[in-house]
């Protein structure tokens, strides 16, 4: 019984022994995590310190691994929504037209204009959403509570609009192979369009309470720094690549739902540092309002899915009253009719960088191999090297300033 | 002008001969087969040569193929993308059904790390002279690989899911 108490000794331990200063003090292992708030999800860093400098740190993940993979192999494709709902929860319908746009690739499918605005309008407010998250939060891990309680409230508004058009507010499960479920209602287009009246002058007040702000400027100032080549090599995407000053955007290098008709910049930082992250974040917000106001002005006319009964599901209230569409809701659901052999890799971007769905199909109801390129998966292996001779603190910063998602760095 | 296939072909085929093969456009990817001995040397060349520039590892993931013959009962996936002119690859290495091995690419792309560990704890594909690799999603004391196709979702064996118990049987008296 002693031995399950005892840990396994750690590599840092012999570190330990062979380095003792001369005035009797030790460097010291400190376990960040793998549940502490500073932390915002369940994953473990092992940090060797000198006092409060990190000298070298080891990240352990896996703690809420689903198997998500294995489950997508056992599951028809309509089934494998909910899962992507749960990878990164913090902007879920990224996750899920993500999911749908695959599968639209692999079968050829063409969704009509309308669709596809519709599409970018969700995906932006998405990112929106997730922006609110990861910047008040760095506030609150710097010591500023204040812009967090300010800014929330707008990602409940975003969940509202969510909630009006599919019924569903965090893991929405949005849409459908071809479109959406059904076409959006008044009060959906009036809940945007209250968003893009209200929500500019509280993110203004938002980026004035912390980007100028002394204490936060110094606590994410040079903090958790990462070179663009390091960025690259590390396979970094997103904001937390834009940061490092390179301009790369799934967006506008394989432009997907249209976005190419709308004009906006990709913001970019320079050092790469917490700062810049932060800045990214902040600049991508008002990015992603303008092209949500572009879409809303130029919403074409017409249909909210595109002709594909094989795929797309029959109205709801047709199921409950007529045999047919039942058995066809039925025959859909279950994937009786599957997907054609195929091999497809899709990706869109994601809140924090470009999400990946490799789909390889073999005809059957499941897929016969489906990887997720998870962002957060990729780039939180460099975090150790980011805080490598950091303050304590200094990780909390990057930590947050990174967004890792522990839904989507496990999967 | 933008790199075109047919110069990625032309160019793979000129340095590795027989070594790359199966070129095929699948959807938007270009996508072709390496010879597992080479696949480091055919990633350096693509990342380091000054026309083709893939200077992106965007994902790496291994795929376990049971009723293929022996030598290719197993793949790593790696997929990879050109900035400068656009273009995204992929490429399949097979590997021995008994013994997936496979070069690292951290040598090349730091970020291949915890992606060959994921790879190695799914499938236990083993990435020679990887610096670290163990399991990362899944814990240490497990002994089995559990994307492999042979490990099905569930155990078959759990009696709390027997339909017997269930009535679900028409005979159920007599089982």
């Amino acid at each position: 019984m002693s031995d399950l108490l005892l840990p396994p000794e750690h590599r840092y331990a012999k570190m330990i022994e062979a380095k003792k200063n001369d005035d009797g003090s030790e460097l010291s292992i400190l376990n960040l995590g793998p549940t502490h708030p500073a932390t915002h999800g369940i994953f473990q860093n092992i940090l060797l310190m000198d006092g409060e400098r990190i000298l070298d740190g080891e990240g352990t993940v896996g703690y809420i691994h689903r198997a998500f993979e294995k489950i997508a192999e056992n599951r028809p494709f309509y089934q494998i929504t909910p899962l992507t709902d749960r990878m990164n929860y913090c902007s879920s319908p990224i996750n899920n037209m993500g999911w749908w746009m695959t599968l639209e690739k692999a079968l050829d499918i063409e969704v009509p204009k309308r669709v596809q605005y519709m599409r970018v309008i969700i995906m932006e407010l998405a990112r929106i959403a997730d922006h609110i998250i990861c910047n008040s939060v760095l506030g609150v891990d710097t010591g500023a509570l204040t812009g967090f309680l300010y800014v929330f409230q707008y990602r409940e508004k975003i969940y509202e609009i969510y909630e009006e058009i599919c019924g569903a507010r965090l893991t929405t499960n949005m849409g459908r192979i071809g479109g959406f479920e059904r076409d959006w209602s008044p009060a959906a287009f009036k809940k945007i369009h209250d968003f893009l009246e209200e929500f500019p002058s509280i993110w203004t007040e938002f980026e004035s309470l912390l980007t100028r702000n002394r204490i936060f400027m110094d606590r994410t100032i040079d903090v958790g720094p990462i070179s663009a080549e390091k960025a690259m090599s590390y396979g970094f995407t997103g904001p937390n690549l834009r940061a490092a000053g390179i301009d790369y955007d799934v967006r506008v290098m394989s432009p997907y739902s249209s976005y190419e008709d709308f004009e906006f910049d990709v913001p970019v930082g320079k050092s790469g540092d917490t700062y810049d992250r932060f800045c990214v974040r902040n600049a991508e917000v008002w990015e992603s309002l303008k092209i949500i106001r572009q879409a809303i002005d130029k919403m074409p006319e017409g249909p909210f899915h595109a002709n594909v009964p094989d795929y797309y599901l029959p109205p709801k209230e047709e199921v409950y009253n007529n045999m047919e569409a039942l058995i066809y809701h039925f025959k859909i659901v279950m994937g009786e009719v599957p997907v054609p052999k195929t091999e497809v890799y899709h990706a869109v971007e994601g809140g924090n960088g470009e999400l990946g769905f490799y789909l390889i199909t073999d005809g059957s109801r499941t897929p016969y191999r489906l990887h997720f390129r998870r962002p957060c998966f990729i780039y939180y292996q460099a975090f150790n090297d980011m805080v490598r001779g950091q303050m304590l603190s200094d990780a909390i910063a990057t930590l947050s300033s990174l967004n890792v998602i522990a839904g989507e760095l496990d999967a | 002008m933008a790199l075109d296939t047919a110069i990625i072909q032309e160019k793979l085929s000129d340095k590795f001969g027989d070594k790359v093969t199966g070129f095929i456009q699948q959807k938007d990817i270009f996508s072709f087969e390496v010879d597992a001995e080479i696949s480091n040397d055919a990633m350096r060349f693509l990342k380091e040569d000054p026309v083709l520039r893939f200077n992106f590892l965007t994902d790496v993931c291994g795929i376990h193929y049971p009723d293929n013959e022996k030598e290719r009962q197993f793949a790593v996936v790696y997929h990879m993308h050109n900035w400068f002119d656009n273009i995204r690859i992929k490429f399949k290495c097979f590997l021995n059904g008994d013994n997936p091995e496979i070069e690292s690419a951290t040598n090349l792309f730091l970020g291949a790390n915890w992606q060959e560990r994921e790879t190695y704890d799914f499938y236990g594909i083993v990435f020679k002279n990887h610096p670290q690799l163990k399991r990362i999603l899944n814990m240490d004391e497990m002994t089995v690989f559990p994307m492999r196709k042979e490990y099905p979702l569930e155990d078959g064996g759990r009696t709390d899911k027997d339909d017997r118990f269930f009535g679900r049987v028409t005979d159920n008296a007599t089982n």
